[in-house]
């Protein structure tokens, strides 16, 4: 009998294997070789005309010390951009799947809608935002205009850009919204019924059960963000290239130039390998702060 | 007396929400609408203030300038052949391996199944360079492989979204499917393949239209990657393309709204058909994540 299961098991691993391994190579490959490989890039000079010659620390030590060095301005950048287009993301959208939630009709076309500018290709987004940016002829100084409100540069300014990206990515990021919507639609209904019976009102509902109910769903948004929110490339490559100045030198816009323009690789992964730490070390923090708030009602 | 307060109550409460809604959804799609109605505009009106809003006459002259000036024909092809290929191989690598992580019991796996999932944590931009030093080496730059290949492996970022993501959503589907099924097949001697082609695969087909959605939209959306491996303009996809357009007519709003248009078009209409599978799809992998 031992046996029997003994060889089983045996048999199911090496099928288990042979099904999975696209997938494992595709690993080995794809994902774990090329962080080795970068990571022992980022020790050399190499500008692809050049053999790579090993260096040390120098590429993280020029990162921080060179003179001239943007390694701050774009960790200024991004930083800010990520601070500023999670939280405002995961409220906003929060907010609004708190009204698709309520007993309202055309819920589907709403939601729809709302998911829209999520389906536009990012490069198309790119190309409508500039346009409704102009500042001459656009769409959005016209209308702020109309209603006698202060218009901008948008993204010709050195303050306004990055809140101007930020708009476009909260525009963008319907998804969100349809995973907060869905979250709320499973939270039970007796939970409201007695709080009601308590004689509470829409703001206890708010605070006492639909916000600790999805805190699990803005776990999830958040650190989504802040893993996206690092690698905003697209925009700032197409709208601004980084500009005016260096006021939307997007991390990896940064890491993008210094790779393929100035086609300094070790340096580039040198950059590369920061930003991931970087990366980890946020979402590990936000990770070990999420155990004291995050409920998950399966537990 | 106390009823009808609170009903006043509800029915304000009611249209405060519609307005809100109304307002948030108008915001949301107003850019949309603005490109289709700049896209059909003359130029002398698309410049003109105050706003012309709907444009006096719907002129279709922008599409057929704006697409002979590039071969967008030819980037729609492009963007097809690598959208079709990718496809196919994250459809196979992915079932196969939701299937041995989901279906087969093996010392290791859920192991290895955590291993692979930590890679969608991996900023892409961490594995570019030598990503592209490799194809570099094997003489594969301005060609369509470094785009497809790694998508039969699994092992493809297109933007910040990496294609493990897909095998964790048919894992999770896959389990939902009941064990008896395949139990019975193997007491019949059915082996693991034809459990997986003729059980697991039929009854998982709305786990594969919403990989098959999410896969085409992140692949049709990417420009990373074409943007770092194409280099000749005939090789370009779409968006590439686009980028190429807007340097050229920068000004000329109307052509660049119209080949917007062009490149938006096909996801908005696979968007409209396959609208259920893609909420299913996004509210199982933020939920059940």
């Amino acid at each position: 009998m031992k046996n029997i299961i003994v060889k089983k098991s045996y048999k199911d691993l090496r099928s288990g294997l042979l099904f999975a391994l696209p997938a494992i190579l595709g690993f080995f490959i794809f994902s774990l070789g090329p962080m080795i490989m970068s990571l022992v890039l980022s020790f050399t000079d190499y500008r692809i005309v050049n053999e790579p010659v090993f260096i040390g620390f120098e590429n993280y030590i020029n990162l921080f010390t060179t003179e001239g060095t943007l390694f701050y301005k774009a960790i200024f950048v991004t930083f800010y951009y990520v601070i500023l287009s999670v939280p405002l993301g995961v409220m906003f959208h929060f907010f609004s799947a708190i009204l698709m939630n309520r007993k309202i009709k055309g819920k589907a076309l709403f939601r729809a809608i709302y998911y829209i500018p999520s389906v536009i290709p990012v490069a198309a987004s790119c190309m409508i935002w500039l346009w409704i940016f102009n500042p001459e002829r656009g769409l959005l100084n016209y209308l702020l205009e109309m209603l006698h409100l202060p218009t901008s540069q948008w993204i010709g300014s050195e303050q306004a850009v990055v809140p101007s990206i930020v708009m476009i990515a909260i525009w963008m990021a319907g998804n969100t919204m349809v995973v907060y919507l869905a979250g709320l639609q499973d939270i039970p209904k007796s939970l409201y019924e007695s709080i009601e019976v308590d004689g509470g009102n829409a703001l206890n509902k708010l605070i006492h059960i639909t916000i600790p109910m999805s805190t699990h769903l803005i776990f999830f948004n958040t650190i989504m963000g802040i893993i996206g929110g690092f690698q905003v490339f697209v925009q700032p490559m197409i709208m601004t290239d980084g500009g005016p100045g260096t006021s939307s030198l997007f991390y990896s816009l940064y890491v993008f130039r210094e790779g393929f323009e100035h086609s300094r690789m070790g340096s580039a992964s040198a950059m590369s390998w920061m930003l991931f730490l970087i990366i980890l070390v946020l979402a590990g923090l936000f990770v070990k702060l999420s155990r004291k708030w995050v409920y998950y009602a399966s537990e | 007396m106390l009823v009808s307060k609170k009903n006043t109550r509800t029915v304000v409460g009611k249209v405060i929400t519609y307005l809100l809604l109304i307002t948030i959804c108008f915001l949301f799609v107003l850019p949309f609408l603005w490109m289709i109605r700049s896209s059909v505009i003359p130029l002398h009106e698309i410049l003109k203030m105050p706003i012309v809003w709907i444009p006096e006459n719907i002129v279709l002259s922008n599409f057929t300038q704006a697409l002979t000036v590039l071969p967008f024909g030819r980037f729609f092809m492009n963007t097809t052949i690598i959208l079709v290929l990718s496809v196919m191989g994250i459809l196979f690598s992915g079932t196969l391996a939701a299937y041995s992580f989901s279906r087969l019991d093996w010392p290791g796996r859920d192991i290895v199944f955590y291993i692979l999932m930590t890679t969608l944590m991996l900023p892409s931009f961490a594995t570019l360079i030598p990503t592209f030093l490799g194809w570099r080496s094997v003489g594969a730059l301005n060609s369509y492989l470094p785009l497809i290949i790694p998508n039969w492996f699994c092992g493809g970022a297109t933007g910040s979204f990496s294609s493990v993501f897909y095998i964790f959503l048919l894992r999770q589907f896959f389990m939902g499917i009941p064990k008896d099924l395949d139990e019975a097949a193997k007491v019949d001697g059915a082996s693991h393949l034809r459990v997986y082609f003729q059980i697991i695969l039929p009854l998982a087909k709305p786990a594969i239209m919403v990989v098959v959605l999410f896969a085409s939209f992140s692949i049709w959306n990417d420009f990373l990657s074409p943007s770092i491996y194409l280099n000749e303009v005939e090789k370009y996809t779409l968006n590439l393309g686009l980028r190429l357009f807007s340097g050229m007519y920068n000004a000329q709003w109307n052509l660049m709204m119209a080949a917007a248009t062009v490149v938006t078009i096909p996801p908005i209409i696979l968007f409209a058909f396959g609208q259920k599978y893609f909420i299913e799809g996004i509210t199982f992998s933020g939920i059940k994540g």
